[in-house]
């Protein structure tokens, strides 16, 4: 029997809307495949997100979901997580939404080390718009507002992540399913703030302005440019060229918001009895 | 038994109240001159087993206080002007949600960074009109230390009878004075909870009319699933363009309020049976009246001060009531001139209405508001 992702999914809401082609229904399948992994309950875990195609991913999830504005979705989880420590939370969104206006959240959430994880669909294009250019839309590339190729150079999310202080950043790639799910189990394990960027592909509003013939084209990309942290150590400078690095990118284990403001609380009424 | 009586500061007799009502989380933002409100709780919220947390910014203050409403939290922020504009975003999304919440804005001169430690009125407008879209908006203006903290108390009350954001708004006189407050006892001032769902978690829908205007909200983490969106939507809270549902949505959420305001309209008449003079004011700036009303009465003139106390939804009846009887109303405010449109509105010409602005930080004082009481007599 094949696994049963109808258990996790709101009965119908289905179809989901995103295009042909898009990855995110890859995404959701191996969140889902982590959390059925971590048998999380479905009555304590909160599904937040912001604004974009990505972030529409908490309307088909049977658990509690919240839509919320425009790169806001981390600051909403955080009041969550705050008011209920012993919530899973989990946030997802895409790349505008995530690191452009969102940034100044996600790199406080980082820096808070807040435990909750955030998955981010990283197609480096505004999707839902029509297809301008986001903070990770590759220099030189085309987008509906950079029609002589995009002067911006893009951010690496997961570098961003590692420098404001996130304990957990992974990355990996719509093509590769399976290591979606693992990464999250891990992520969503690990006791902090846990980045996991998934790098998809949107073939309506960046690949055809990008000169990516078929679909299968630009997952062939993400197959081929992605290079596992373990085999990149064997590899030189000039062979990882234009080559992204996936898996488990940075762990370390420090000490957790939410819980630490518990002590805080704890100290603070011992000496109130005392 | 005596009770409790202190010397305190209007922002820290805010955070109190707020305890008193059973606030237990705080997100906010540090700005002049609300600062102290965050400060008390930070200070007190340990205390009580509650959650105080600084952000990265206001606009993440207002997101977290609405995460953490709908845990079943009962939920305050505070800020002041440029911070109140920054708010606005989330604000909306409170109201289209309809999660309690309470936004303490202290205001300061604007726009912009305008005078931070000025006092100012200037907000009352934004207040309503502030975040795009139709939205119903409650609004409290206190004048007292003493009433800062009742009015925080009446504040979540509304927010949680009403399932929607409210916003308190002292000016930065009454935010920052000292005055004696009489604390009430636990139980003395009513303190209000949602409604839960009283529907199994299956049957739940987060916008279910047939409760009424006001639908039960359960909170996220007690056993009942739901989606909630930024996104007009359906009664069981997913997203609809469906014209006829958009349309009886958003009128609902106006309604809910228009239909309550007996019950959140409050306001204070003072000498008012026989005045021929109405000066209608509010916040500091409705003491300097009051003294005003009293230095006419002596020399004889029939004046008197109808305070607002609930801002919006404004006082449309009473102020309507009062111009069939009034020869001349006055408006004095700390801005060029809000209020005075909304008198003007409900009087509809029946009565000639004047007002007095300053917005260059300092308040308006009983001897301005008194000669212009004798100018109209």
């Amino acid at each position: 029997m094949g696994f049963d992702y109808e258990k996790y999914i709101r009965p119908g809401k289905l179809p989901h809307i995103w295009c042909p082609g898009c990855g995110h229904g890859i995404v959701m399948k191996g969140l889902i495949r982590a959390i059925d992994a971590l048998s999380l309950d479905k009555d304590k875990t909160a599904i937040v997100s912001g604004i974009g195609c990505a972030s529409r991913l908490p309307g088909y999830m049977d658990f509690c979901t919240l839509h919320t504005t425009h790169g806001r979705g981390v600051a909403f989880a955080t009041g969550i997580k705050m008011a209920r420590p012993e919530m899973n939370v989990l946030c997802v969104g895409g790349d505008g939404d995530g690191v452009a206006i969102g940034g100044n959240h996600f790199i406080h959430a980082c820096r808070r080390n807040i435990d909750m994880t955030y998955l981010i669909m990283n197609n480096n294009i505004y999707g839902m718009t029509g297809g301008q250019f986001s903070p990770t839309t590759p220099f030189g590339a085309k987008a509906s507002t950079t029609p002589y190729g995009n002067p911006d150079p893009p951010f690496d999310i997961a570098k961003l992540a590692i420098g404001a202080g996130a304990t957990f950043v992974a990355r990996g790639t719509a093509f590769h399913a399976a290591q979606i799910e693992k990464l999250l189990i891990e992520a969503i394990r690990h006791k902090g703030f846990s980045v996991v960027e998934i790098l998809d592909s949107c073939p309506t509003t960046y690949g055809r302005r990008n000169k990516f013939k078929s679909v299968v084209e630009m997952m062939n990309q993400l197959k081929e440019s992605a290079v596992p942290v373990a085999a990149a150590e064997k590899m030189s400078p000039e062979q990882l060229e234009g080559k992204v690095l996936t898996g488990v990118l940075y762990k370390e284990n420090k000490p957790e918001y939410v819980a630490e403001y518990g002590k805080l609380v704890t100290r603070v009424q011992e000496s109130m009895a005392g | 038994m005596s009770k409790k009586v202190a010397f305190l500061q209007g922002n820290e007799a805010c955070a109190l109240g707020a305890l008193y009502a059973g606030c237990r989380f705080f997100a906010g933002y540090p700005i002049t001159p609300s600062t102290e409100v965050a400060e008390v709780m930070a200070k007190e919220l340990p205390k009580v087993g509650g959650a105080f947390i600084q952000m990265e910014d206001e606009i993440a203050a207002m997101a977290a206080v609405i995460g953490a409403s709908l845990t079943g939290i009962k939920s305050l922020t505070a800020t002041s002007g440029p911070g109140f504009s920054l708010k606005q975003e989330n604000l909306g999304y409170a109201c289209i949600t309809e999660v309690p919440c309470v936004i303490i804005n202290v205001m300061r001169g604007g726009p912009s960074t305008g005078m931070p430690t000025g006092p100012s009125q200037s907000d009352v407008m934004q207040a309503k009109w502030g975040t795009h879209g139709d939205h119903p908006a409650i609004c409290l203006v206190p004048a007292s230390v003493q009433e800062l903290f009742t009015e925080t108390v009446r504040a979540f009350n509304l927010a949680e009878k009403y399932r929607t954001p409210v916003t308190v708004m002292p000016d930065e006189i009454v935010g920052h004075m000292r005055e004696r407050i009489v604390f009430p006892e636990p139980g003395e001032l009513p303190v209000i909870n949602r409604t839960a769902p009283s529907v199994s978690p299956q049957s739940y829908q987060p916008y279910d009319t047939s409760f009424g205007d006001i639908p039960p909200l359960a909170a996220f983490g007690s056993g009942y699933r739901f989606h909630v969106t930024g996104l007009n939507k359906a009664q069981d809270g997913f997203p609809t363009t469906r014209a006829d549902i958009v349309q009886a949505e958003e009128e609902r959420q106006v309604r809910k309020i228009e239909n309550a305001v007996d019950d959140i309209v409050t306001y204070e008449e003072y000498l008012l049976d026989d005045a021929e003079v109405v000066v209608i004011a509010f916040g500091s700036i409705a003491r300097s009246a009051r003294y005003a009303v009293n230095a006419a009465r002596k020399n004889g003139i029939k004046a008197g001060l109808f305070r607002i106390i609930t801002y919006w939804p404004f006082p449309d009846r009473q102020i309507r009531a009062l111009a069939e009887r009034a020869k001349a109303v006055i408006v004095p405010e700390m801005n060029l001139g809000m209020t005075v449109h909304e008198v003007r509105r409900c009087v509809e010409g029946r009565v000639p209405v004047s007002g007095i602005f300053r917005v260059d930080g300092e308040p308006i004082s009983p001897n301005e508001i008194f000669a212009r009481i004798q100018e109209v007599r």
